[in-house]
């Protein structure tokens, strides 16, 4: 089962753009997120909704320009990491659903 | 599934096996099962959080430019992550090991920030059990500290590997996953950055 090393780097030459693209979409959203805090006199619940969507972009930057997530064929991990996600939300939104 | 017949020449190194095919699925159910352990750890501080005992108050302890920093390191060492990723694909080892001790370094440098943190905020009377917003508090951010400087640990150790036994099928798989594994430490940061120092701010 021996690859050509000389052929599976093709595709993956030359500049990292997409890197490079998914690095500079993070420091905006990162310095977005500060700054809709410090800068703008939003209410709280309107701060905190923005900042949270920022963060969900953060997220998908994350895995379409570095992690590679829809990548290989199937891509079952899809559905792991959704599976994921989704349990996570359960178990936030329901606590504090029960506390406050 | 497809044999190594039927892989075509875009196939990387770290695909290029059932068993790192295998591997890497394995690896990306484990970053589910992380999700929810961090998001348990989320939702006991979004539940404790106005329970400061009298002691030290988000707003007394957090520090923007302290954070901003940490977030900063992190950022940049997914990046320098993803580079070393790029470059494993390149089948270029020199350039792997290079930008792989550059994220080791931002590593480093985040971990020893988060740690003069800590250290900063027990100085101020912070125990973690001086009250429960505090002990979600450590627990949560400590959490994903053990967790980054597990990954530097882990990062050093596939490094020495591929440095003795350069890239082949087994070294690009450990390199791609400890990848993913970086990348997913700055994705819980994201959310603690979010959830736990900006909203600090505003509450």
């Amino acid at each position: 089962m021996q690859t050509d090393h000389s052929t599976t780097s093709h595709g993956h030459e030359g500049f990292p753009w997409k890197h490079v693209i998914g690095f500079i979409l993070s420091l905006i959203l990162t310095v977005a997120a500060l700054w809709i805090v410090v800068s703008l006199s939003l209410s709280v619940t309107l701060t905190i909704t923005f900042i949270l969507i920022l963060a969900i972009f953060q997220v998908l930057v994350q895995l379409l320009f570095f992690m590679h997530i829809t990548e290989h064929e199937g891509a079952y991990q899809i559905i792991a990491i959704f599976f994921g996600i989704f349990l996570a939300a359960v178990f936030v939104y329901g606590s504090i659903w029960i506390i406050y | 599934m497809s044999q190594s017949n039927s892989l075509n020449q875009h196939t990387p190194l770290e695909y290029s096996t059932e068993d790192g095919r295998l591997k890497i699925f394995g690896f990306w159910v484990f970053l589910g099962a992380e999700i929810i352990l961090f998001s348990c750890l989320f939702a006991s501080y979004m539940v404790y959080l106005h329970r400061t005992a009298g002691g030290p108050t988000p707003d007394d302890l957090y520090d923007v430019k302290e954070f901003m920093i940490e977030t900063f390191l992190l950022l940049t060492s997914s990046f320098t992550c993803g580079l070393g990723t790029h470059e494993l694909r390149r089948q270029n080892k020199m350039g792997v090991i290079i930008w792989f001790i550059i994220t080791l370094i931002l590593g480093l440098g985040f971990v020893g920030m988060e740690i003069h943190e800590f250290v900063d905020y027990v100085g101020e009377g912070a125990k973690l059990t001086t009250s429960a917003f505090l002990t979600s508090f450590f627990t949560l951010v400590g959490t994903h500290g053990c967790h980054v400087s597990l990954g530097i640990l882990w990062i050093i150790g596939i490094l020495i590997q591929t440095a003795r036994t350069g890239i082949n099928a087994v070294t690009a798989r450990k390199l791609f996953i400890v990848g993913l594994y970086w990348h997913f430490l700055d994705v819980v940061w994201v959310f603690i950055f979010t959830v736990v120092y900006l909203t600090g701010m505003v509450l």
